[in-house]
């Protein structure tokens, strides 16, 4: 047993122990034991992850035992570690581990908190078996495993319909998405004959050039392998077109949101790609694509995101931008880069999420923004984060301009940078303005959605749940009504109530979220703040980042040096384009708060667009959920019934009535008939074999 | 340890002494009488795996039973690796059968009991019989219990669906015994495994190829023959659903494995794209029509024929993986269906409607039905961890090399299947709990736990260790292949070898490429 081991099974163990406990153990005993074995887990990740920063732990796999044995197929359990499963391993736990503590607090006032921790723990397990995996199908495991779980989550609060279809959603579009990685795993083992990753990318190199036959068509082999499991990426990490599941996951509890929409699984599709690079390498054409792919999903979130209300949504398309940076990186070949981006990204975006928790902890479940204002002198902690984590997302930093005085910054401006700058250095000039404009959407959301919940005047009058809240205040009821709320934050004095009505609070106090919300908190801004500075040498630079990577992902140290010789004005374009956003943000949410409204009602159209999510939602449904539904209905009631029943079994009319004459004489009497038939049959027989 | 016991032959003695025991008891001895009975022969079928060899030196045949009747005919009994897996299948439902029968059937229970054991005689005398004629005897003879069971004790229109079960049948199966006279008489024997390896005229083969599929398409049941399968699952009660689900579905591709493919392998390659056709229009077809019943058995009927597709597909593969996943879907969907039989069965006892909206909520006042429900509907969707993961993945893998084609429809089931599904459940367990008699009903009982818990085990254990299945039925997939070998398709895929320095120069030379010589050429042919 090594610690590999216990760190992939513990939350196993941990989610089988909850998620089967009886109701008589309270739910004390589940979250122990879960978010036990999460602090273990994440105990034993870290000095794995220094090993492997120091050089002096080398890619090992720990078998498990076999899995599937078929014709030349052979599949094992098996948990491989290098650097690569090194820094998800971290990722992971800690993340986990944080959440877990986190929802502690969060979902204290829920019944079904033992079911909660154990999807936690669950999720937990299946994403370690992704990122350990040693092979393809293994990694399908964990890929369906998280997505299991995902669902599961989404799904938490199931009495809600909204929360039922968001889960189906997110479980059926996965799977369009899976439906690429499993035709990409059938090619792949059809070409190279196996499924191990390591001999695939042995392999992979030489097969350069190769044409396969794929839907009638000849094309390049590896070109056909490499989209086909690019597909099942791009399904998990929420690319456009598969992206519309995403938001929608919002309907899970936050804590959720943080660890599986943000940190997580969503990033797993980037993983895949790093995780093959060597054949991703090999093809490019498909580079092109997720370049393609990654910037205009990058665009098309941040667009997406300027206009939502929902704090929530407006985070999750933050991610989904994000996850467009982490595949243009990819894409570009600066697999470092988007590694690099996803690592600081968990950091800095789940403790986002876990501020907006704390946020919608303290104004009494309310989501929308337009709701909020002025929250930063009642819930200080969670503005500093907030604020802490908003200046990791926008990358804010001091280029290094001059030779010999690094670069220094928050965790988004090591990474996002040497994405922008490793798109114009690969000679991608449209991939690195996308990269920049973006930048300036990131900057302008991000600090729209400071603004908007922390500075101004207090709008919490409007919102119903804070009306409730103050409803409850004056019936002393504030915890009987809502399943999943927490501590009564309507339990207070309502004698203030009538006196502060105007300045738009309606006399209800938000309280600052307990300690084991704002210890992750805390500990996630640390990681906010300096995950870039510390890091940024083993992930993206050229001989650092080599000995580091190991050969693990197609490493491109040339392509790491000249992001350092890119001319100053790119180097500067991103940080331009960082405090533009800033700027508009201000001038638009503080400066001249009716300018928004201004602006919507002038451009109707283009702001419809983008609050409506470009109407990808209402294209699907008309192009593929109610045609199936209508299919469906068609062929029951026209095809089995109106066609093969009618001309079959039914016969045409007279046989019908033949047929029911017959039924009617015989009725259970052909049971007999079918008897003698059969016994006239074997009497054939019989006098056949005695007579030969 | 059990060496010269005729064991095939005691576990259908068991069963038999059981059913004339049933008849002469009263309700609740019958009831226990055929519970022990099919208990038995559950811990004879564990002694069968037991002691079956798959070391390196066994014989293809084990258990083999002969003894000449009367001219031709014999008494010959022996089992391969399919066979022992499918007869595995068929003792470990068959118990649950009867304890899901134990309260809901309150009307000639000694009758119905015997009716159930006479079905268990037929399944294991189907998949171990080694005497063309004998087949024939147990294959159709299978039928006529469960007519019975779904003429007496089924629903409202059990009689529409009997007849209609019956008519599809009737047709296939004369069909067949024709074939099978032409067969004896030319091959000059009844022994299926002589008939396995005799080679009859390609021209031949075509004619007695369709035969035998016009008989097995219908037990499959493809599309467009399945119109009897909902109707019959609807009215069927529900030990007589997982029974025909679990088991008596199989018998149609345990035909193909054993008839169609090694005895007339040159017209399975030529008629391999009628397979597909059909197998590829009922994937979509019944996953679509499925997304929009109303009633629950209907839905997982329909289901069942998707996935029955899957299992036609995968075996005209002529691949490893093609064979294997069938024959591992069969199994999966045997337990998982009659599992997924097994919860609607729970709350129809309880409710008595199989109408979907008129449940909902059952999460709240069910939790563990709410679990043991969810894992088999993740199972249905092909899970990874779950048993029809493996045989899924396997049979797709397996059509992917024949058919890039095929196996892009294929797959489609995998998005369907997740959709209606998922559709499914969250309409009868989640959702807010706001009937009266939806939260009048009690979670699952001792006797229901146990029957579902049993086969949620065995769904983990087929799902993370399928190697305790697989391994009886290598050597025989093994010699399927080399026996269809010849008549093996080409796919579509052909990959040429690589050729990185070319690839390089077009690409204005990167890095890679220093030449692995891919085994590229051969593998499109080798498996």
């Amino acid at each position: 047993m090594s610690a590999l081991h216990f760190i992939v099974f513990l939350p196993l163990a941990a989610a089988a122990i909850a998620g089967l406990s009886n109701k008589m153990f309270g739910s004390t005993l589940p979250k122990l034991v879960t978010t036990g074995a999460l602090f273990v887990a994440c105990g034993l990740s870290w000095p794995i992850f220094i090993a492997y920063l120091s050089g002096a732990a080398h890619e090992q796999v720990v078998p498990v035992f076999t899995w599937i044995t078929s014709g030349d197929m052979h599949v094992e359990w098996a948990l491989r570690v290098d650097s690569l499963t090194a820094v998800m391993l971290v990722v992971v736990t800690s993340v986990s581990a944080l959440v877990h503590l986190y929802s502690w607090s969060y979902m204290s006032e829920d019944p079904d908190q033992p079911r909660f921790f154990a999807y936690l723990s669950l999720f937990t397990f299946a994403m370690l078996m992704l990122v350990t995996a040693d092979n393809l199908v293994q990694m399908f495991f964990g890929w369906e495993g998280v997505g299991l779980a995902s669902y599961l989550l989404i799904g938490f609060w199931f009495r809600k319909p909204s929360a039922n279809a968001a889960a189906i959603k997110a479980f059926v579009v996965n799977r369009v998405g899976d439906l690429g990685f499993m035709l990409g795993i059938f090619g792949t083992f059809l070409v190279f004959g196996t499924v191990s990753i390591p001999a695939i990318l042995d392999a992979a190199p030489g097969m350069a050039g190769s044409t396969i036959g794929f839907l009638g068509m000849r094309l390049d082999t590896m070109t056909v392998l490499c989209l086909l499991l690019f597909v099942g990426a791009m399904g998990k990490s929420a690319q456009l077109g598969l992206h519309t599941w995403l938001p929608d996951a919002m309907e899970g509890p936050t804590p959720v949101s943080a660890l599986i929409h943000a940190a997580t699984m969503v990033t797993a599709g980037v993983f895949m790609v790093c995780r093959l690079s060597p054949m991703f390498e090999t093809s490019q054409v498909a580079m092109n694509v997720i370049t393609f792919v990654g910037a205009a999903t990058c665009l098309f979130a941040a667009t997406v995101g300027t206009t939502q209300t929902d704090i929530k949504r407006v985070i999750a398309y933050s991610t989904c931008s994000q996850l467009g940076y982490m595949f243009f990186a990819a894409g570009v070949g600066a697999y470092g880069a988007a590694m690099f981006h996803l690592f600081t990204h968990a950091f800095f975006k789940a403790l986002l999420f876990l501020g907006a928790g704390s946020v919608i902890h303290a104004m009494h479940h309310e989501q929308d923004m337009r709701y909020y204002g002025g929250l930063r002198k009642h819930i200080p902690v969670t503005f500093w984060t907030m604020f802490a984590g908003t200046l990791a997302i926008t990358g804010v930093g001091i280029p290094g301009l001059i030779h010999g005085i690094p670069a220094i910054g928050f965790a988004g401006f090591h990474s996002k940078d040497a994405i922008i700058e490793a798109a114009w250095a690969a000679g991608y000039p449209s991939a690195f303005w996308v990269g920049v404009g973006v930048a300036l959407l990131t900057s302008f959301y991000s600090w729209r959605l400071v603004f908007l919940t922390f500075y101004g005047k207090p709008r919490w009058t409007q919102s119903e749940h804070i009306q409730h809240a103050i409803h409850d205040a004056h019936g002393h009821d504030a915890h009987g009504h809502d399943d999943h709320a927490h501590d009564g934050h309507g339990a207070h004095g309502h004698d203030a109530h009538h006196g502060e009505e105007a300045d738009g609070t309606g006399g209800y106090h938000p309280h600052e979220s307990p300690w084991p919300m704002l210890v992750p908190l805390l500990l996630l801004t640390i990681g906010a703040i300096a995950a870039g500075y510390l890091f940024h040498g083993y992930f993206i630079e050229a001989e650092e980042g080599a000995h580091f990577w190991q050969g693990i992902i197609a490493f491109d140290a040339h392509l790491m040096h000249a992001m350092h010789e890119v001319p100053t004005w790119v180097k500067l374009s991103a940080s331009a384009a960082m405090v533009s956003g800033l700027a508009i943000a201000w001038l638009a949410y503080i400066r001249y708060p009716a300018f928004p409204a201004a602006f919507a009602s002038s451009f109707s159209v283009l702001y419809r667009f983008l609050l409506n999510k470009w109407y990808f939602d209402e294209l699907y449904n008309v192009l593929f959920v109610r045609p199936a539904f209508w299919i469906g209905r068609l062929l029951w009631k026209g095809g089995d019934e109106g066609t093969i029943d009618r001309f079959g079994p039914n016969g045409s009319a007279a046989a019908v009535k033949f047929g029911s004459a017959l039924a009617v004489r015989l009725q259970s009497g052909y049971v007999y008939v079918y008897a003698f038939i059969m016994l006239i049959g074997l009497t054939a027989a019989l006098t056949w074999a005695i007579l030969l | 340890m059990i060496d010269g016991l005729p064991i095939l032959s005691i576990m259908l003695a068991v069963p038999a002494a059981a059913a004339v025991a049933c008849i002469f008891a009263g309700a609740a001895g019958a009831r226990w009488i055929a519970l022990l009975a099919t208990l038995v022969d559950l811990v004879l079928g564990g002694m069968l795996w037991a002691s079956f060899d798959m070391g390196p030196h066994a014989a293809q045949w084990q258990f083999v039973e002969y003894q000449p009747l009367f001219g031709r005919f014999a008494w010959a009994m022996g089992i391969d690796g399919f066979a022992l897996m499918l007869i595995l299948l068929s003792v470990f439902l068959m118990p649950i059968c009867i304890l899901a029968s134990w309260k809901a059937i309150e009307k000639r229970v000694p009758e119905y009991m015997a009716a159930f054991l006479v079905t268990e005689i037929l399944m294991i005398g189907t998949f171990a019989a080694q005497d063309l004629f004998l087949f024939y005897i147990f294959f159709e003879a299978g039928l006529i219990p469960m007519y019975l069971i779904i003429g007496i004790w089924g629903g409202v229109n059990r009689i529409y669906a009997s007849y209609k079960f019956f008519l599809y049948t009737l047709l296939g199966s004369v069909l067949m015994l024709i074939a099978m006279l032409y067969m004896s008489a030319t091959a000059g024997t009844t022994d299926i495994p002589t008939l396995m390896a005799y080679d009859f005229p390609a021209g031949v083969q075509t004619w007695l190829w369709l035969a035998f599929f016009a008989s097995f398409a219908v037990k499959m049941p493809m599309w467009p023959v399945h119109t009897w399968l909902p109707d019959a699952h609807v009215q069927a009660p529900t030990a007589g659903s997982v029974i025909l689900a679990g088991v008596l579905l199989k018998l149609g591709g345990y035909g193909f494995l054993r008839f169609s493919l090694p005895m007339f392998p040159e017209a399975s390659a030529e008629w391999m794209w009628l397979v597909f056709a059909l197998s590829a229009v009922a994937v979509v077809y019944t996953s679509l029509v499925a997304l929009v019943q109303s009633d629950m058995k209907k839905l997982i009927a329909y289901s069942s024929v998707a996935h029955m597709a899957i299992v036609t597909f995968g075996l005209f593969a002529f691949n490893a993986q093609g064979i294997e996943g069938a024959m591992m879907v069969m199994l999966g969907h045997g337990l998982v269906s009659g599992a997924l039989f097994l919860c609607v069965g729970v709350i129809y006892d309880r409710l008595h409607t199989r109408e979907i909206d008129r449940y909902g909520g059952l999460a709240i006042n069910m939790p563990k039905y709410a679990v043991l429900f969810m894992l088999f509907t993740m199972a249905s969707v092909g899970l990874p961890g779950t048993s029809n993961f493996i045989g899924e993945f396997l049979a797709l893998a397996g059509i992917y090399q024949v058919s890039t084609w095929f196996a892009l429809i294929a797959t489609t089931g995998i998005i369907l299947g997740a959709a209606y599904m998922l559709y499914l459940y969250r309409r009868v367990v989640f959702g807010d709990l706001t009937k009266e008699d939806v939260k009048a009903m009690p979670d699952l009982d001792g006797r229901e736990l146990v029957s579902l818990g049993a086969i949620a085990a065995v769904v983990l254990w087929m799902g993370v260790y399928p190697e305790s299945f697989l391994k009886p039925m290598r050597p025989d997939v093994t010699r399927l292949i080399e026996r269809i070998e010849r008549a093996k398709p080409a796919g579509d895929s052909q990959p040429t070898p690589g050729n990185p320095e070319a690839a390089k120069a077009a690409h204005g030379g990167e890095e890679h490429g220093s030449g692995h010589a891919a085994p590229a050429e051969s593998h499109g042919e080798a498996h």
